[in-house]
């Protein structure tokens, strides 16, 4: 066990955990965020992807040594009112089905228009190609990132 | 403690037949940098067929999948030991690190995921950039030693600095490729052997 040091969703957080713990579970079951999803568990369905230091990370195969030190931001931490652009697309467009995977969506579609405001389809499925949706809603997910991609981002806390 | 000196240390506790039992996975690796720097120093004679010969076993290592997967042809990186192209199709991006949500250090953690066939780890792990893609797939050993000894095409390196690069954390990390990986075809020693003997006779490329 180890004091790990870090902000999470713009808190100072002290967790007293094995360095070796995936920081999913240390989101999870220590902080107690539970939006963060667990998929597949090998970094291949990107249900648990989570900003660490603004990148889109699977937090599923993140130690949480990685963190030490580091700001990390969960889908709770996205925006104060849950009204980042792609938040507000997301529930205009009503793209999930299940939901299971779509915090994971979120954050990586954030990524996305943050580094390319107006993407097109292709720089789309480009940046969203690791991020997997049994019920098949990507043509909803396209198309909110396109709409978020119109809206005003100066919103958003933490990201 | 100067490093001819430890190297000589490694070679009489080998002879007492403690060393193999007590290294890790990493501290082998770096008793194999060992060898291979030390055959850095050794003099090798300029000749065409000396470093055609070594080149050979060059090609072999370059060509394995644990090299070749990351200098691919296209810009998504290739994957396992059938070098399929990588599932997600991640991209090179313009620094080879990757783009938006698909960098390359989203997935791939600073060392090895434990499980089979997870997320091979390193903390600079990345494609060449796009601006000089060093491409290994489907180059022909003359295509490819040309390549590598020409800083146009090499990453702007000299000799020196190719002779180096044998012992570059990110080649270092294809025996150490995870589970579920083959290693390359020969050792780590072997091949900065044969790098270093291709380099020091002149880095010829074999015919065409």
């Amino acid at each position: 066990m180890a004091i790990i040091k870090c902000n999470i969703n713009g808190r100072e957080q002290s967790l007293d955990v094995d360095p070796q713990m995936p920081l999913l579970w240390a989101i999870r079951d220590v902080v107690g965020l539970k939006g963060t999803k667990y998929g597949c568990g090998v970094a291949q369905c990107g249900a648990c992807t989570v900003h660490l230091n603004g990148e889109a990370v699977r937090s599923c195969v993140t130690k949480v040594s990685r963190i030490s030190g580091q700001k990390v931001v969960t889908i709770e931490g996205l925006s104060a009112n849950n009204d980042h652009p792609v938040q507000r697309a997301w529930q205009e467009i009503d793209v999930p089905q299940c939901g299971y995977c779509h915090s994971g969506q979120i954050m990586s579609a954030a990524v996305l228009l943050r580094e390319n405001p107006n993407p097109t389809d292709e720089d789309i499925d480009t940046a969203m190609a690791g991020n997997i949706c049994r019920c098949g809603t990507y043509l909803r997910i396209r198309k909110a990132i396109h709409l978020a991609a119109g809206m005003d981002r100066k919103v958003g806390r933490n990201e | 403690m100067p490093f001819k000196t430890i190297y000589l240390l490694a070679i009489l506790l080998s002879a007492m037949g403690i060393l193999a039992t007590t290294f890790t996975t990493n501290a082998t690796l770096r008793s194999t940098t060992s060898a291979a720097e030390s055959a850095t120093d050794a003099p090798v004679k300029k000749d065409s067929a000396t470093s055609v010969k070594a080149f050979a076993n060059v090609y072999k290592v370059l060509m394995s999948p644990r090299c070749m997967n990351c200098h691919p042809a296209g810009d998504v990186p290739l994957q396992g030991d059938d070098s399929h192209l990588h599932t997600m199709a991640p991209r090179r991006g313009t620094d080879g690190k990757g783009l938006y949500a698909m960098k390359c250090s989203n997935c791939h953690q600073p060392t090895n995921t434990p499980g089979l066939h997870t997320p091979p780890g390193n903390p600079n792990w990345h494609l060449p950039p796009a601006a000089m893609k060093m491409v290994f797939e489907g180059r022909t050993p003359h295509q490819l030693a040309k390549q590598l000894a020409d800083p146009k095409q090499n990453g702007g390196k000299n000799m020196e600095q190719l002779l180096e690069h044998a012992n570059d954390e990110l080649v270092l990390a294809g025996w150490n490729p995870g589970e579920g990986r083959t290693l390359p075809p020969m050792s780590h020693a072997e091949f900065a052997k044969a790098w270093t003997t291709w380099i020091k006779a002149g880095a010829y490329a074999p015919k065409p």
